[in-house]
C-alpha cells in the first residue's frame, strides 16, 4: 500500500485509471456530469505523449476513437445521457466492426435534458439496448473510487479481449463525490494489450476470421495488412455480405462471444449473504446506502445482506439466482423505476419475493428510504 | 490505364449502375495515386454511407466504411493517431453536407490534413432518388414531386468560409483535371476539399429528363468553365471549375505536436 494516495472525484479516479490502463487516445465533448474526465485528460494526455481531441459532438467523439483504435491505440470517450443517446449509432458500429473501445456514461436524470446536475441510474437499459438490432454488450459499474479505478482498468482489458466496446456506467453521485483513492503501483494490476496477428506480410490475413478460442487478432491501420472495416454484415475479409450463412454466423459470433461468457464476466461483491433473510441487490451509488443499512442492521443481529453488482450486462442470471435462493425477500435498490428489478425478477425462482426500493426525484437514495421499504416488507409499518 | 494493383478484384463487379459517374471518380483518384507513387500501405480511405461510399470496398488500401455522415470524424481519429498516413475521404453530397455537414465544417476549421472528395450527383441514389442539400431549387426527386424549394449549398463557398485551405471543383467530363486536382489535394498539407460533379442517370437523370449518362456528362462540359475565363464573364451562369483556394496555414496534427512539447515542458 505504498501507492500514490489521492483525495479526488470519481471522475478523476476514472481518468487516472484510464491512464494506468494505457489510454493512448481520448476524444470527448463537454457534458455535465462527465466533463471532469475530459478536462483531466486534456491536461494529462499531452504530457505523456497521448492524443486528446475535443470533437464537435458526442457521436463524432466516438467515431474518432474508433478510428484511432484501428491504428492500435487504446481509446476512450466519456459522456452523459444526452450524449450517450447521440452516440448510439456509432456504438452499434463498434459492436459490428469489433472495435475495442471504452465508453463512460456518467448517468444523470432523464429523459431528455432531464436533471443535468443530479444523480440517476436511468440509463441501465439504454446501455443494454440503446443501439438498434440484436447484439450483446458489456456494461460495468462501481460504487466507490477504488472500485471505479479497478473497473475502469477492467473495462480496457475486456475491450481488448473481446474486441468490443465496453460501457462504464457511473453516476453523478460517485462521479462528483470526493474520497480516497490509492493508485496502484505500475504492474500491480494486470493489463491486457492488443492481440496482434502473427500473419506475415504478403500472406492473406482474415481480419474477421475468429481463432478457435473466438478471439480475432488485429492488424493496425498503416501496417502491412490492408483490409476493409464496415458496419454492414461482412465476411472474413470484412467485405460486405448479405449471404445468409455469413449473416447468421456473424450475428451468432457477436452475441455468443459475450453471452456465452456470462459467468467469466460477472463482477460483484457480497456482504453477509450466507444466512440473509432479507437480501438487498444494488449497484453504483445506491449500493453505498444499501451497504450502510446492512452494516447497521447486522450489528443489531438482523439477518440482512447485500449483493453489489458490478457487471450489469451481460446480466449474471445464474449467479443472482443462486445468491437470492435462500432469501425470504430480495430488495433491489436503484435510482430508476426498476430497470435491474425486472432482470432480477427474471433470474430468481420466485419473482413475487422481489421488491423495489427506489428514488426517481433526483435526490440520492438515503438509507432511511431503504429502511422504510424494508419495514413495510417485514410487516412493521413505517 | 490505372494499375490493377490498387483494386480488390475479388470484390468486383461493383454495385454502381451503368453510366454512374462514381467509377470515373475512382479512375481519376487511382490515376492520381499512381502518379504520386504512393504505397498502398500509406493510404487510409474512409467513407460513410451511400453509393459513393462503397468506393472504399474496391480499393486495396486500409479502408474504413463507416456510418452515414460521420466519415470525417472517423478519419480525424485515424489521422490524429497516425499523422504520417494519407487520409482520403470520398463522400456523397447528402453524406458530406446533410447529415455530415457538422463534421465537414469542423474538419475544415481544424485544417486537419485530410482530402475530402465530394462526389456530387445532387441526389440520394442508394435510397432511390430523394433530393439532397446540393440538389438546388426546381429539381424533381421522389421527395420533391412538385420540384424542390430548397436552395443548395455552394460547396466551394462553404468550404472556404469553414477554413479549408485547399478548395477545388471539377467534373467527370474533365478526368485529366480531376486526377491533377486530386493529386494536388493529397499533396496539400491541410484540409482539402475537391467537389466533383458526378452523374446519376438512374435517378437524377430520369427524374429530371436530363438524358442518359453521355448527355449528363456533356452537360458538365457545356455548363462549366475554368476559373476566371472569358466565357464566365460573358455568361455568369456558367459554373467555374479549377482550384479556388490553395493556401498555407498551420495544420492540426503539427499544431498538436507543438502542444505536446508545451505540455511536456510544463511538467
Amino acid at each position: 500500500m505504498s501507492g500514490n494516495i489521492k483525495f479526488i472525484q470519481g471522475n478523476e479516479a476514472c481518468a487516472e485509471a484510464a491512464v494506468y490502463a494505457g489510454l493512448d487516445f481520448y476524444a470527448g465533448y463537454p457534458i455535465t456530469p462527465s466533463t471532469e474526465i475530459t478536462e483531466f485528460l486534456a491536461s494529462r494526455l499531452p504530457q505523456i505523449g497521448g492524443k486528446f481531441l475535443q470533437m464537435e459532438d458526442e457521436i463524432a467523439s466516438l467515431c474518432a476513437i474508433i478510428g484511432a483504435s484501428l491504428t492500435g491505440c487504446k481509446v476512450m470517450t466519456a459522456t452523459s445521457g444526452p450524449g450517450f443517446s447521440l452516440m448510439q449509432e456509432a456504438l452499434g458500429y463498434a459492436i459490428m466492426a469489433e472495435i475495442p473501445c471504452v465508453i463512460v456514461n456518467v448517468q444523470r436524470g432523464g429523459p431528455s435534458t432531464g436533471l443535468p446536475t443530479h444523480g440517476s441510474q436511468g440509463d441501465v437499459n439504454q446501455a443494454r439496448w440503446g443501439t438498434h438490432g440484436d447484439h450483446a454488450i458489456i456494461a460495468l459499474t462501481a460504487s466507490n473510487h477504488q472500485d471505479i479505478f479497478a473497473l475502469t482498468v477492467e473495462a480496457f482489458n475486456l475491450a481488448e479481449i473481446y474486441r468490443t466496446p465496453v460501457i462504464l456506467l457511473l453516476d453523478e453521485v460517485v462521479a462528483h463525490m470526493r474520497e480516497r483513492l490509492v493508485i496502484p503501483q505500475p504492474g500491480e494490476m494486470p493489463l491486457v494489450e492488443r492481440l496482434k496477428t502473427t500473419v506475415n506480410e504478403g500472406v492473406d490475413y482474415h481480419p474477421y476470421l475468429p481463432r478457435e478460442d473466438g478471439r480475432l487478432p488485429m492488424s493496425d491501420f498503416g501496417g502491412p495488412h490492408r483490409y476493409n472495416v464496415t458496419g454492414l454484415f461482412h465476411d472474413m475479409w470484412g467485405f460486405p455480405s448479405s449471404e445468409p450463412r455469413a449473416v447468421h454466423g456473424l450475428l451468432r459470433h457477436l452475441v455468443d462471444k459475450i453471452e456465452n461468457r456470462v459467468n467469466q464476466l460477472a463482477r460483484y461483491k457480497e456482504y453477509y449473504i450466507e444466512d440473509a433473510k432479507h437480501l438487498l441487490v444494488s449497484y453504483g451509488s445506491s449500493a453505498r446506502s444499501a451497504r450502510h443499512i446492512v452494516e447497521k442492521r447486522r450489528s443489531r443481529g438482523e439477518r440482512i445482506g447485500l449483493l453489489e453488482l458490478q457487471t450489469l450486462w451481460p446480466f449474471p442470471h445464474e449467479m443472482v439466482r443462486e445468491k437470492c435462493a435462500a432469501a425470504q425477500a430480495v430488495i433491489v435498490v436503484e435510482q430508476n423505476m426498476g430497470q435491474i428489478l425486472q432482470v432480477v425478477k427474471l433470474a430468481v425462482d420466485q419473482p413475487d419475493k422481489v421488491f423495489l426500493a427506489n428514488r426517481i426525484d433526483g435526490d440520492f437514495i438515503m438509507p432511511s428510504d431503504i429502511l422504510n421499504i424494508l419495514r413495510l416488507i417485514q410487516g412493521k409499518g413505517v | 490505364m490505372v494499375k490493377k494493383a490498387y483494386l480488390r478484384e475479388r470484390f468486383f463487379p461493383h454495385l454502381w449502375c451503368p453510366g454512374c459517374g462514381h467509377g470515373m471518380v475512382l479512375n481519376g483518384l487511382l490515376q492520381a495515386i499512381e502518379k504520386m507513387g504512393l504505397s498502398r500501405n500509406e493510404i487510409v480511405m474512409v467513407s460513410g454511407i451511400g453509393c459513393s461510399s462503397r468506393i472504399t470496398g474496391y480499393v486495396d488500401f486500409h479502408t474504413l466504411h463507416t456510418i452515414h455522415g460521420r466519415a470525417l470524424a472517423f478519419a480525424t481519429g485515424v489521422k490524429m493517431a497516425r499523422p504520417e498516413l494519407n487520409l482520403i475521404v470520398p463522400m456523397g453530397d447528402g453524406d458530406a453536407l446533410a447529415i455530415g455537414g457538422n463534421h465537414f465544417i469542423h474538419a475544415a476549421r481544424r485544417n486537419i490534413d485530410i482530402t475530402a472528395i465530394v462526389m456530387n450527383n445532387r441526389i440520394y441514389g442508394m435510397t432511390g432518388g430523394q433530393f439532397s442539400p446540393l440538389s438546388g431549387e426546381d429539381v424533381r426527386a421522389t421527395t420533391a414531386p412538385y420540384l424542390t424549394i430548397d436552395p443548395g449549398f455552394d460547396v466551394v463557398e462553404l468550404s472556404k468560409a469553414a477554413g479549408a485551405t485547399f478548395v477545388a471543383r471539377t467534373t467527370t467530363y474533365h478526368i485529366q483535371q480531376m486526377s491533377d486536382i486530386i493529386q494536388q489535394a493529397i499533396l496539400h498539407e491541410g484540409f482539402s476539399v475537391v467537389e466533383i460533379f458526378s452523374q446519376c442517370p438512374t435517378y437524377f437523370g430520369r427524374k429530371n429528363k436530363a438524358g442518359d449518362a453521355v448527355d449528363m456528362i456533356a452537360y458538365f462540359k457545356k455548363n462549366t468553365t475554368p476559373i476566371g475565363s472569358t466565357a464566365k464573364k460573358e455568361n455568369p451562369d456558367l459554373i467555374e471549375r479549377g482550384v479556388f483556394v490553395q493556401k498555407e496555414k498551420p495544420e492540426y496534427c503539427s499544431q498538436y505536436e507543438k502542444l505536446v512539447q508545451k505540455a511536456m515542458k510544463g511538467r
